[in-house]
């Protein structure tokens, strides 16, 4: 019973690194833009909801109809300020670029929010459980992998049902004829990264609620997300999901084992996946 | 008209006064323990031996195309192989620092055929994985300290000499021979054929491949040659820091992040890149360091701008206004007066 409740924890802790990784794949698959900033803009997303539930007293998830908006301006403004710039055929200015912005954020966060740990309180959402089968599911985790199951959900439709997501997919394919299309590549650039930091607010605000988080949070949030979007297969939401799922449990089970492996057993299972299967378990464009 | 109105030459005038004066400037830094202040040669150790990192980290992302945000796994792997080899295996530190390159290089190998697999920016990120997984598995041995580290005992510092002053002397030498033997390596790796094939892979990979270079191959030799010599830096770092932890052996923002900087600032995909950028990095330091976390911001905004409005960096831009080179890596090809005329 044990194993049966880690393997169901760990499909519950995929839904928040699914969350981390969406973002992260959205904005590969359609500008090709790998952010090695993403971890951090998950962690300012949870700094943005703390300030805003310390300032209101709002309830955290209550926080996200100020924090996503939020986000999704800075995701904005940040591709059509910097970012665009940077696309071409070269990968050295994006990932260097957003590297720097990496190493800016940090520092931001340790001057206005010290280095302590910090944490989001949810009240009774915390300890609350439901008992199914034998089994104490707590709420919140069983909330962040809906409202995982959702945005994918919500994002996959987006994608192929509707205008903005047929300007994505244009610009995707081939940048140039999109163009000539009528499209405004910078300006679909734009939303998509809005968007993608619409989705890492939520995944911010869960973070938040779940654990405790600091300044240098984020790289290991880069890292799991990261994992979750190789396991799963390049451009693949689903897959993303999936893999979030299986470094989720590979964490949980490696924690039973010992509480030392927890964080090992996650990379090790992506090396693993890696070494089997490069393309990922699910791969649906090539990177 | 004759056919022989030009000539292809490698070196230059520059090249050649900067030959003379880097020999003469290094003779001046061999001699700084007779000159320099205890401070003075703490500084200018660490000077080399960032300038040895950044050398290697520009051969890797400047000319194989292969970016690295996790070249601490190999810092770190090289400083905890010199705790192992010397601790457990009674060796005699200077042959540890060479164990650990020859272990670094050992362990690139199954590393690269991993993480080779990714392309582009998701291999930087993997790298990064790998940094990860090292850090987290050296926090799992006891013997080494765990997850809180361990110090060098004295009896194997005072084994590299019985003084302080001579162990000093001793540090800075390796420190200054270890940027010495970086940039060297790097020099005679791209004068070489295997050096022709980088920088057609840097120009072009598409191209390069469809001449008959083997990419793979050539990037596999670079990555493990630049992982095995951090690892050799990893080691002589934590010599002179004589105390290891996973969380300063596997930093990011030491061992890579302030590399990256350091390159990009001075230049990517150039010999002279790293050297300036080491010198500016360190001016920059000295002068700011007391504004604390201001500092590192200013540093960040720093390298996106030079990345977005000068991405050939200082050296990059010396370049393109005087067309000059320190290290004669180019032909040129030079008219002969009778062409002129």
């Amino acid at each position: 019973m044990d194993w049966v409740n880690a393997i169901v924890q760990g499909t519950l802790l995929g839904g928040l690194y699914a969350l981390f990784a969406a973002g992260l794949s959205l904005i590969f698959g359609v500008m090709r833009l790998v952010n090695i900033a993403h971890g951090d803009l998950i962690v300012l997303g949870a700094y943005l909801g703390l300030t805003v539930v310390m300032a209101t007293g709002l309830h955290p998830l209550l926080a996200l109809v100020f924090v996503v908006p939020t986000m999704a301006a800075i995701g904005y403004v940040l591709q059509r300020g910097i970012l665009n710039k940077t696309l071409g055929d070269d990968i050295l200015p994006p990932l260097l670029v957003t590297f720097g912005l990496s190493v800016i954020l940090q520092n931001l966060f340790l001057e206005g929010y010290t280095a302590d740990p910090q944490k989001m309180n949810a009240g009774v959402l915390e300890t609350a459980s439901v008992s199914v089968g034998g089994l104490s599911l707590g709420v919140l985790p069983l909330l962040t992998f809906a409202i995982a199951v959702a945005v994918i959900a919500g994002l996959q439709f987006i994608f192929y049902r509707t205008p903005l997501g047929r300007s994505f997919r244009a610009v995707s394919d081939n940048q140039e004829i999109a163009q000539l299309m009528g499209l405004n590549k910078r300006h679909i650039f734009g939303l998509a990264m809005a968007l993608a930091l619409a989705v890492t607010a939520i995944a911010g605000i869960l973070l938040g609620i779940r654990t405790s988080f600091d300044p240098t949070a984020g790289g290991a949030r880069l890292i799991y997300g990261f994992e979750a979007v190789i396991i799963g297969g390049l451009g693949n939401l689903w897959g993303t999901l999936i893999g979030g799922v299986i470094l989720g449990v590979a964490q949980t089970v490696g924690a039973k084992i010992d509480p030392g492996w927890q964080l090992l057993a996650g990379h090790i299972a992506f090396l693993v996946v890696l070494a089997i299967r490069p393309n990922g378990l699910f791969p649906r464009v090539s990177g | 008209m004759s056919n022989q109105t030009h000539s292809i030459s490698r070196t230059s005038q520059a090249a050649r006064v900067a030959g003379v004066l880097g020999a003469l400037v290094l003779m001046v830094l061999i001699a700084a323990p007779w000159w320099a202040g205890r401070a003075d040669m703490r500084l200018m150790g660490e000077l080399f031996l960032y300038l040895a990192l950044a050398s290697l980290w520009n051969l890797m992302a400047g000319y194989a195309g292969l970016v690295s945000v996790g070249q601490q796994a190999y810092v770190g792997f090289g400083g905890y192989m010199l705790f192992a080899l010397t601790i457990f295996g009674g060796l005699h530190p200077l042959y540890a620092i060479a164990g650990a390159g020859v272990l670094g290089a050992l362990i690139a190998i199954p590393v690269a055929t991993l993480i080779f697999r990714l392309r582009g920016a998701y291999f930087a990120i993997g790298t990064w994985v790998i940094a990860e997984v090292f850090r987290l598995s050296f926090a799992q041995i006891s013997a080494l300290g765990g997850g809180s580290g361990s110090s060098l005992p004295v009896g194997i510092v005072r084994s590299l000499a019985s003084s302080r002053s001579g162990r000093e002397s001793l540090a800075y030498w390796m420190a200054l021979g270890a940027a010495v033997t970086a940039i060297t390596v790097v020099y005679l790796l791209l004068r070489s054929r295997r050096g022709l094939a980088l920088t057609a892979i840097r120009d072009n990979e598409l191209a390069a491949g469809s001449l008959g270079i083997d990419i793979w191959r050539t990037k596999f030799v670079v990555y493990v040659v630049a992982s095995g010599l951090t690892a050799m830096l990893g080691a002589l770092i934590f010599l002179q820091k004589l105390r290891i932890s996973p969380d300063a052996a596997f930093s990011v923002n030491d061992w890579t992040a302030f590399v990256i900087f350091i390159v990009v600032i001075g230049g990517i995909g150039t010999i002279e890149g790293p050297i300036i950028g080491t010198l500016i990095f360190f001016a920059l330091r000295e002068t700011l360091a007391d504004l604390g976390t201001t500092y590192l911001i200013v540093l960040g905004i720093v390298a996106i701008v030079v990345m977005l409005k000068a991405p050939k960096g200082v050296w990059g831009f010396i370049v393109e206004r005087y067309d000059m080179q320190l290290f004669p890596l180019r032909y040129r090809v030079k008219l002969n007066d009778q062409a002129k005329r």
